[in-house]
């Protein structure tokens, strides 16, 4: 136990100062993030991701905005199992035949008002995979879609971004 | 060492044609007939061999029918034999009974490319859902991939268990976390999980039919993307499965600098992956702790070499990107830091009595199973099968023992701590390894230009990607087109492992076993 407590009093909050990566504009990000959050999901949007047929990849970057130097949680943003509890859906793609249904439900099952961004360039209009008998393309060839963020995959500051400018 | 060339020459002498056009020259092709297709992979059994994939090909633009093909690997060597299966008549013998995964690789085949296995235990279709056209066999010459399939009615059969206390537990495709789709259905009595079968194919994107349709360069792009996570191994087996047919030899420095990109994505990879596994055991700690290590990797590759995930860095012929003596500065350090932190965590995660009581003796895939099953990767390794192309199908700096030596963890007790462990191992092993190349990397080019290959020719390529080896097969048409690539994922073998180790655990232990496993679904959905 000790060890543990050492190494969390050791490592400290990497949260912040944000990564000197100058690329990443999370920071001012954040905060208008968190303020739309505040004002408009009474400080919790809840989203629910799904994959509909992507690589991977963008799962990856979703997965990084959880992780400690992100830390979107902070900004009041959760992601949930259940599409029934969502605001907000988070695919990838591109939609695959496959997946078409599976996809068609969680959106069915996400209560009203919802929001849909599309994720990576697959997402966003199919990408390298284009459409084809087992890809159907972009997201919004199958639900619709209010936001797209284009990147393969996008990084982490450009999924907040993205989310960011679907609810204000 | 040609143990296996020699078994099929021993066993079938003037009925096995060997063939030139295969390339690199270590992998030998044999032409067997249709008849005997089930009795090579008798002989192979008999020489120890592993079943390494199983595939067909369409080859009527060369005027034949289909080809249907086996892979087999015993230690260093590879042998593929093959059989011509006419195209009015498309059928092979199964090789089920001899290697139990080729049931899958069959059903997809079947499914597929419409060629019927016979003696197959199980003839259910594989990838191909249940509302696809029956006659649609995708991978056919004849299919018009273009255009979107219609759906019919049809029905899926499940294998049932039934009787006083059995239940059912359908999980997915939409799981609860952030993952990527497929199927899970158990059955259970109580806690106790007495079946698991599993349905994928849902994130099959056509990737295999896609690749005929590009040129050999653009090839590379769609191979970084068969698994975002796999990025930087796809492409370098892609690459090498090229490289061997035009017979092109890469400049050292490029060499040494995929193994650099290489190292670094399974480092990345198994830092979030020991991080998730404890955190399924209520374990979050850890998982805060090895994401903010990984996060700090991706931020490094973003900023020496472009891309968070390398992705798009590796290409025919060579790398794209250079490392410059301040970049070498800073992955030295980088890795410095890394390790003393890894070190640290490593010792709390031995240290922790409940953690432990989760890991250990939790989802055992046995040796014998293993061997069975044919699993290959941390799998195998973590189920006392030493298995790995950085030792057995090296490229440089791989193959230079005296600079590198290379020391890969074999474990025996396949449970979910072994997985752990021998990711726990190759981390540090791949810290070594980029100090290594840093030290010694060669000066010199880092890429060359690769030509067209000749029409008709094939290569192959098995590269130790993070989750195991990963093989390439790549043909070109009459007009020096790609006439087939196919890809095997180590997920394509590992999947079925997964299916063996969860037996007899509790349902509340499968996401862990899910985790230890990490498979890739569009790796093998493809």
């Amino acid at each position: 136990m000790i060890r543990i407590l050492r190494q969390i009093f050791r490592t400290g909050i990497v949260t912040e100062p944000l990564h000197p990566d100058p690329e990443t504009e999370i920071k001012e990000v954040g905060i208008r993030l968190e303020e739309a959050v505040r004002k408009r999901f009474r400080r919790s949007l809840t989203i629910r991701q799904v994959d509909a047929g992507s690589c991977n990849g963008c799962e990856l970057e979703i997965h990084a905005m959880n992780n400690p130097i992100y830390n979107c949680e902070r900004f009041g943003i959760h992601f949930t199992a259940s599409p029934r509890f969502a605001d907000m859906l988070l695919v990838t793609g591109p939609v695959t035949r496959n997946m078409e249904v599976a996809l068609r439900r969680t959106y069915d099952a996400t209560p009203l008002p919802k929001l849909v961004v599309a994720v990576g360039d697959c997402g966003c209009n199919g990408g390298i995979f284009g459409e084809s008998y087992a890809s159907l393309g972009g997201v919004d060839k199958v639900i619709p879609v209010d936001v797209y963020i284009p990147g393969c995959p996008p990084s982490p500051a450009a999924l907040l971004n993205g989310i960011l400018k679907a609810i204000s | 060492m040609s143990m296996l060339r020699d078994a099929i020459i021993s066993a079938f002498g003037e009925r096995a044609r060997f063939d030139s056009s295969q390339h690199p020259a270590g992998v030998s092709s044999c032409l067997v007939p249709r008849d005997s297709f089930s009795e090579a992979a008798k002989v192979m059994k008999k020489s120890y061999a592993l079943l390494a994939a199983e595939w067909a090909t369409d080859e009527t633009a060369f005027g034949r029918g289909f080809g249907i093909f086996s892979c087999y690997r015993w230690g260093s060597e590879y042998l593929i034999v093959r059989a011509d299966v006419p195209a009015d008549d498309p059928w092979f013998p199964s090789l089920t009974k001899r290697f139990v995964p080729a049931y899958r690789f069959e059903r997809q085949i079947q499914s597929l490319m419409g060629i019927t296995p016979v003696g197959i235990p199980d003839a259910r279709p594989w990838i191909k859902f249940e509302d696809w056209p029956i006659d649609a066999w995708p991978l056919r010459k004849s299919f018009d991939a273009s255009k979107p399939m219609p759906r019919i009615k049809g029905e899926y059969t499940w294998i049932r268990a039934e009787g006083e206390g059995v239940y059912e537990i359908p999980v997915g495709p939409v799981h609860a976390g952030i993952i990527e789709p497929g199927h899970f259905r158990f059955q259970a009595v109580g806690e106790d999980v007495i079946n698991l079968e599993e349905r994928l194919g849902y994130v099959h994107k056509g990737i295999e039919k896609r690749f005929e349709t590009l040129s050999w360069r653009e090839g590379a792009r769609l191979a970084g993307r068969v698994s975002g996570d796999t990025t930087v191994a796809h492409s370098i087996a892609y690459s090498m499965a090229l490289e061997s047919m035009t017979g092109c030899r890469l400049p050292e420095r490029a060499q040494w600098l995929r193994a650099l990109f290489l190292e670094r994505e399974r480092i990345a990879n198994h830092l979030g992956d020991i991080g998730a596994i404890c955190n399924d055991a209520a374990f979050a700690f850890m998982l805060y702790q090895l994401s903010r290590l990984k996060e700090l990797m991706l931020v490094t590759n973003r900023r020496l070499f472009g891309h968070r995930f390398i992705m798009d860095r590796v290409k025919p012929g060579g790398v794209t990107v250079d490392i410059d003596a301040a970049g070498k500065e800073e992955i030295r350090a980088e890795m410095e830091s890394l390790l003393k932190d890894f070190e640290r965590l490593v010792t709390i995660y031995d240290e922790n009595p409940s953690l432990e009581d989760r890991v250990r003796d939790t989802g055992i895939l046995s040796p014998e199973k293993a061997r069975e099953l044919c699993v290959v990767g941390i799998v195998a390794r973590a189920s006392g099968l030493n298995l790995d192309c950085r030792i057995f199908n090296p490229f440089p700096p791989y193959d230079q023992h005296d600079r590198i030596e290379l020391d890969v963890p074999v474990l025996i007790s396949g449970d979910v701590h072994a997985r752990v462990w021998v990711r726990i191992q190759e981390v540090r092993e791949s810290v070594r390894i980029i100090r290594k190349i840093l030290e010694d990397l060669p000066e010199g080019e880092t890429s060359i230009p690769v030509e067209q290959p000749s029409p008709g020719v094939s290569g192959f390529a098995a590269v130790e990607g993070w989750r195991g080896e990963i093989i390439y097969w790549l043909q070109s048409g009459p007009q020096a087109e790609i006439n087939r690539c196919m890809v095997r994922d180590p997920s394509s073998l590992n999947w079925i492992g997964l299916e063996r180790a969860v037996l007899g655990n509790i349902v509340p232990d499968f996401p862990l076993c899910n985790k230890s496993f990490n498979q890739s679904y569009s790796g093998h959905d493809l």
